[in-house]
């Protein structure tokens, strides 16, 4: 089968193929230019490279002010020297152990938020369908909360914070199915769920805090403060994994979005589709909240930001990702340098984040 | 006294179809009275049952000992237990649960919009903010001072949630609820940043900021009341006219229903309920969506009977939580707002997953 670059004119692109000669030209709009080499062909839709660039350009400013701002403020050009390899005391300490870790898991994390939030407004067709709306992200904290109740092992933590986002959706899927998924029905299910999984966070977490007082408290609002090497590693491994696995199922994801009929029909197995992009979606928000917290609406923004910039029809996995390390790098060095106390970025973003969502929901009724 | 799609209560002309109409199955107002006298009489129960619930250190001998022997008369644990401590909280509960059933109920009616309440809206997370602020920023610190502050903030965000559900909301309840969700986010957001930002100044209003209902002295109680009151009283006032807004403006205006003075009346009775409840307890959520829905299926559509309904379950639904929440998680305790939002959340989900089908969406 033809790989696809972008499979959001895939249809368009076999048609052109199929009746064209070589030098046949077809306009497939502005930005879009036919690729076609030897192995692949497809639209590439520049302005996605263009956001992708535009988002390594800008994420790694935020990435480098995030390391090089701070009480003991390390200048530019030390922070490249010392990522290159120098050797300068102190600030490799300050820079290496404790400002690295947080910058690449604003990066990483972000990016895995961003195709968490991708994953669902597209399987949902729903742009309010992302998952910190519609209480998955809570119900991975819920398990997170309760492995670590018994046990500190990361990996147990991780594998109930999953299991705790499965069991979240199923409960959203169940409660709000009733001959079919209405959109807004679902969205309002979803944060009932939301709204009982964090009423049992806090629950959860007002009967920990005594051994462990305010570190908990700060992890319930979603922050990035402690997060260490141990952590990030595994984790960053673990999205990469998750980042490459779900490049083939990207297709399918956009021709899921035209319906299940015209999917099976352009060839997509949707019930096997669906359920791996899922647990993919699932997976990504699970690793990040068990490790971070649940960070608010950065998957609800990062796939319709990408989306706007990116003039794309659906949504752009790829875009999605590079907006959604862009947001969460620069919450996270804005919640920590802007205010007189460092913020959990959680709170930055629920601010952002919820205010977006009023924009959106006045859009969308206005549109009516 | 309207239904406003049913037929008049009493008649048979219509043979009952599905489920027996609602508010009919008390039979009258004779009955409707007697319920809630029985519901009164309930609620009594369960507010003594409060003073005698909790670990402390008190058997329920001593607590009535302590209790006969008046305020101050008697020393000791179970004395300072029951009146410093169980009292003002039940009496806090009570006030509370029954601003917010009530402040549901007109919010419900004033927008037309079964899912409204002022905790989800966003109304007490703004009554919440104005708090915060008055607190951490200006540093006031006695009630009557930074109750004006709540009241404030609880007018401004149902007016901008009247105005939502003018504009974007037309037929569509989900999407109001949706938006007001939002703005609780931001504004919630806002109070736990001021929160973090300034720990120190902040610790008292800890606990208040998940909703509780411990830990008022009676003064302030008192004063807290003294403005649910005055809430309730207008409530009950615009109750005719504003169930009269249902039939629409204009055969309302037939009716000689004022229909603006009505809404901006509902405004000032939200804007008490609320703002006195959040000042009281901290911004406690689900209240307002459930108890009149409960009231409605006792009372039907009479919305006077439904507010005096709504406030005796309110009060119940808050003692309950307050009660289940000393016991939840030994030796802490569950705020009472984190129990009544475990409650609530089922029920929207259930409520929104009633709606009608084919909801715009």
């Amino acid at each position: 089968m033809r790989r696809q670059a972008h499979g959001g004119a895939s249809l368009v692109s076999r048609e052109a193929r199929g009746s064209a000669s070589s030098d046949f030209d077809v306009d497939f709009g502005t930005w879009r230019r036919p690729v076609r080499t030897r192995l692949v062909s497809g639209v590439l839709n520049t302005r996605i490279g263009m956001l992708v660039g535009f988002a390594i350009v800008a994420g790694t400013a935020a990435f480098l002010s995030g390391i090089a701002l701070g009480k003991y403020a390390v200048p530019f050009e030390e922070v490249i020297a010392i990522l290159r390899g120098a050797d300068l005391g102190f600030a490799n300490t300050v820079v290496l152990e404790w400002r690295l870790p947080r910058a690449v898991a604003g990066l990483v994390f972000g990016a895995a938020l961003g195709v968490s939030g991708g994953i669902f407004q597209s399987l949902t067709r729903n742009p309010l369908g992302s998952p910190d709306v519609i209480g998955l992200g809570a119900g991975a904290f819920t398990g997170a909360l309760l492995a670590v109740l018994w046990s500190d092992q990361q990996t147990a933590i991780t594998i109930l914070a999953l299991a705790g986002g499965l069991a979240a959706a199923a409960a959203v899927y169940l409660l709000a199915y009733r001959r079919g998924l209405s959109g807004m029905r679902f969205v309002v299910v979803g944060i009932a769920v939301s709204s009982a999984l964090t009423a049992v966070n806090s629950i959860l977490l007002l009967r920990m805090s005594t051994s462990v007082a305010t570190t908990a408290s700060i992890w319930g609002q979603g922050t990035l403060l402690d997060v260490r090497w141990p952590e990030i590693v595994p984790a960053a491994l673990c999205i990469g994994v998750l980042l490459i696995l779900v490049i083939p199922l990207a297709p399918a994801l956009h021709q899921l979005e035209l319906g299940d009929g015209t999917a099976a029909s352009t060839g997509v197995r949707v019930e096997r589709a669906r359920l791996g992009l899922l647990l993919i979606g699932v997976l990504l928000m699970a690793v990040v909240t068990s490790i971070a917290g649940p960070i608010a609406f950065v998957a609800l923004v990062a796939p319709q930001l990408a989306r706007l910039l990116a003039g794309s029809g659906g949504a752009t996995l790829a875009g999605s990702a590079a907006t959604g390390a862009l947001l969460l790098s620069v919450s996270d060095t804005a919640s920590a340098h802007l205010f007189p106390v460092s913020l959990p970025v959680g709170v930055v973003t629920a601010v952002a984040g919820g205010a977006y969502l009023l924009a959106l929901i006045l859009r969308e009724a206005s549109r009516r | 006294m309207l239904a406003e799609t049913r037929a008049p209560g009493g008649t048979k002309a219509l043979p009952p179809a599905g489920p027996p109409r609602a508010g009919e199955r008390l039979g009258g107002p004779a009955g409707r009275a007697v319920a809630l006298a029985a519901g009164t009489l309930l609620l009594c129960a369960i507010a003594a049952l409060s003073l005698f619930a909790g670990v402390g250190q008190a058997s329920p001998t001593r607590i009535i000992e302590s209790l006969l022997a008046g305020p101050g008369a008697a020393e000791g644990t179970v004395s300072t237990i029951v009146y410093d401590m169980r009292l003002p909280r039940m009496l806090t509960a009570v006030i509370v649960g029954a601003a917010l059933g009530v402040a549901g109920a007109i919010m419900q009616a004033l927008i037309s919009n079964p899912l409204a309440d002022p905790g989800i809206l966003g109304v007490n997370s703004g009554a919440g903010l104005a708090v915060v602020i008055a607190v951490g920023a200006i540093g006031l610190v006695s009630f009557e001072r930074y109750v004006w502050f709540a009241l404030a903030g609880a007018l401004l965000v149902s007016l901008v949630v009247y105005a939502l559900s003018l504009t974007i909301g037309r037929g569509s309840p989900l999407t109001v609820l949706l938006a007001g969700v939002a703005i609780s986010a931001v504004l919630t957001g806002i109070s736990t940043a001021l929160a973090i930002l300034d720990p120190a100044r902040f610790n008292a209003l800890r606990g208040w900021m998940s909703g509780t209902v411990a830990g008022r002295d009676l003064a302030t109680i008192g004063q807290g009341g003294v403005v649910i009151l005055c809430g309730i009283v207008v409530a009950a006032c615009f109750a005719r006219p504003l169930a009269q807004l249902a039939l629409g403006d204009e055969t309302a205006q037939s009716l000689g229903v004022r229909v603006d003075a009505t809404r901006f009346g509902a405004a000032i009775a939200i804007m008490l309920l609320a703002g006195g409840a959040t000042a009281l307890a901290g911004p406690i959520l689900f209240v307002g969506l459930m108890v009149p829905h409960l009231a409605r299926l006792l009372a039907g559509q009479r919305l006077g009977w439904s507010l005096a309904f709504s406030a005796i379950a309110g009060a119940m639904l808050v003692l309950v939580a307050d009660i289940a929440g000393r016991f939840l998680i030994p030796p802490g305790e569950a705020p009472a707002g984190l129990l009544t939002a475990l409650i609530g959340a089922p029920v929207l989900a259930l409520l929104a997953r009633g709606g009608r089908e084919g909801e715009p969406g």
